[in-house]
């Protein structure tokens, strides 16, 4: 039987968005918030000095909450425009 | 027959909706992209009183959205042009006409006399302070926001156990610099004109009690492909704290968040930074009293740390704090010349800040 790889998908709104480059990427072997941040701080180093918050499967998340294989993940900046 | 006829007839609304209406009180903050159509669509709703809260005046730029106005009220006063524009159609609703910007001062006088308050300003220091005092008051809030071509729409109701605010998704502002350039980004007139009447909906649903409206929740829009994408979240009590506790507290805290100024941060905010990688130093010699009674403190005496402002480079975040707090004004000044677009802060007040503010609060426990 082959294994499968973990993955989730990472959604991006505003200007988190234009950072990554794209609205929707795949990560994988991600378990945690701590390690979902790390590993967009990693490849998109402009985001560690934006303010964002996380949503796991359409709830906001708080903390180092866990991210179970499969999620959908938002990040989800503030917006002030008017 | 009436001009809400076409209103009322509708399965579930009825006229004691439409009377809940004519009863209300909006007031709407930002006659602006935002505030146009809200204000249109509410007066044509029937609101019976509608404040209208805008200092600033019509320029030319802002005809391609702000569809309350024309060419001949360029120089004029939003809040007045937008008023004469609703009496007009309207004679039976009251509207006020507020043509200032809202400020601690004046806030909790105005915000007391309605019932419902929407947030269509276009800046994070307007907005967390409209938050802070919705809590206070427990005035329900409808916000919405838009950047590009996209928008955000929430409904938070401080009066209802469990009710929300903006502070429990967003618990502090972004810092100056993180937001782009302060220069207005583009934005076709199309997108706020969506989310106003959005925004006037939800307006209509807290009011009236008809459907459920946004409470708890995010909403996201994009013009681009019309995706809609909501998000739910619930009150933080912890984060209750970053809300002044009092009216006189409210009045003097400082919302000021300008793009013209070094980029100062309060103490709660950051000492609330939590990545890993963010430090807080203190500038001052060595010999200078007291330390910061904190963990993981970096000294790092002015006249080296400007020898060799790279030395930062490693970090994320960089928040600089000395005596009083205008010694690391001079000193982000000077590191944002040489390290340009590096996150630099200055922590308002120095060590004699977070002395008075935690003397403050040992007083207030006791």
């Amino acid at each position: 039987m082959e294994t499968k790889e973990k993955k989730i998908t990472v959604k991006a709104f505003g200007m988190i968005a234009e950072k990554i480059g794209s609205g929707e990427i795949q990560l994988s072997e991600i378990s945690t918030i701590e390690e979902l941040r790390k590993s967009l701080f990693d490849q998109f180093s402009e985001l560690k000095n934006m303010k964002f918050s996380i949503a796991i499967n359409k709830k906001l998340a708080s903390g180092n909450a866990p991210i179970p294989d499969g999620s959908e993940i938002a990040l989800l900046p503030p917006f002030s425009g008017g | 027959m009436s001009r809400f006829e076409r209103q009322y007839i509708l399965s579930g609304f009825g006229l004691e909706a439409q009377q809940k209406l004519q009863n209300a009180t909006v007031l709407v903050i930002g006659a602006g992209g935002l505030g146009c159509p809200i204000l249109l669509y509410l007066a044509a709703a029937g609101i019976g009183k509608i404040g209208i809260l805008d200092g600033d005046v019509v320029s030319l730029s802002n005809l391609n959205r702000q569809v309350l106005f024309g060419k001949n009220d360029i120089g004029k006063a939003k809040a007045s042009v937008a008023a004469d524009y609703l009496r007009n159609k309207y004679s039976e609703l009251e509207i006020i006409e507020i043509p200032e910007f809202i400020t601690t001062a004046n806030a909790l006088e105005i915000i007391s006399a309605y019932e419902l308050i929407i947030d269509g300003t276009d800046n994070f220091s307007t907005r967390y302070l409209v938050n802070d005092a919705c809590v206070l008051l427990k005035k329900p809030l409808v916000f919405g926001a838009i950047y590009e071509h996209e928008g955000q729409i929430l409904v938070f109701n401080s009066a209802k156990e469990g009710g929300t605010n903006y502070r429990d998704l967003y618990p502090n502002p972004p810092a100056a610099s993180e937001i782009p350039n302060c220069n207005e980004t583009g934005v076709l007139g199309v997108l706020p004109g969506i989310i106003g009447v959005m925004m006037a909906t939800e307006a209509i649903k807290v009011l009236t009690g008809y459907a459920e409206s946004l409470e708890n929740k995010i909403l996201f829009f994009n013009s681009l492909n019309y995706q809609t994408y909501t998000i739910d979240f619930n009150s933080n009590p912890e984060l209750k704290s970053l809300i002044p506790d009092s009216f006189e507290a409210f009045e003097s805290k400082d919302y000021s968040l300008s793009c013209e100024t070094v980029p100062t941060v309060d103490w709660d905010f950051a000492l609330s930074q939590s990545t890993s990688d963010s430090i807080i130093v203190d500038i001052r010699e060595a010999s200078e009293m007291p330390k910061l009674p904190r963990p993981n403190v970096v000294c790092l005496p002015m006249s080296k740390l400007l020898k060799d402002p790279k030395s930062l480079l490693a970090s994320g975040e960089v928040f600089l704090f000395c005596q009083s707090g205008i010694r690391s004004l001079k000193v982000v000044t000077e590191l944002q010349k040489v390290l340009p677009g590096k996150s630099i802060y200055s922590i308002k007040g120095g060590i004699t800040a977070f002395l008075s503010k935690h003397q403050e609060s040992k007083t207030h426990g006791n």
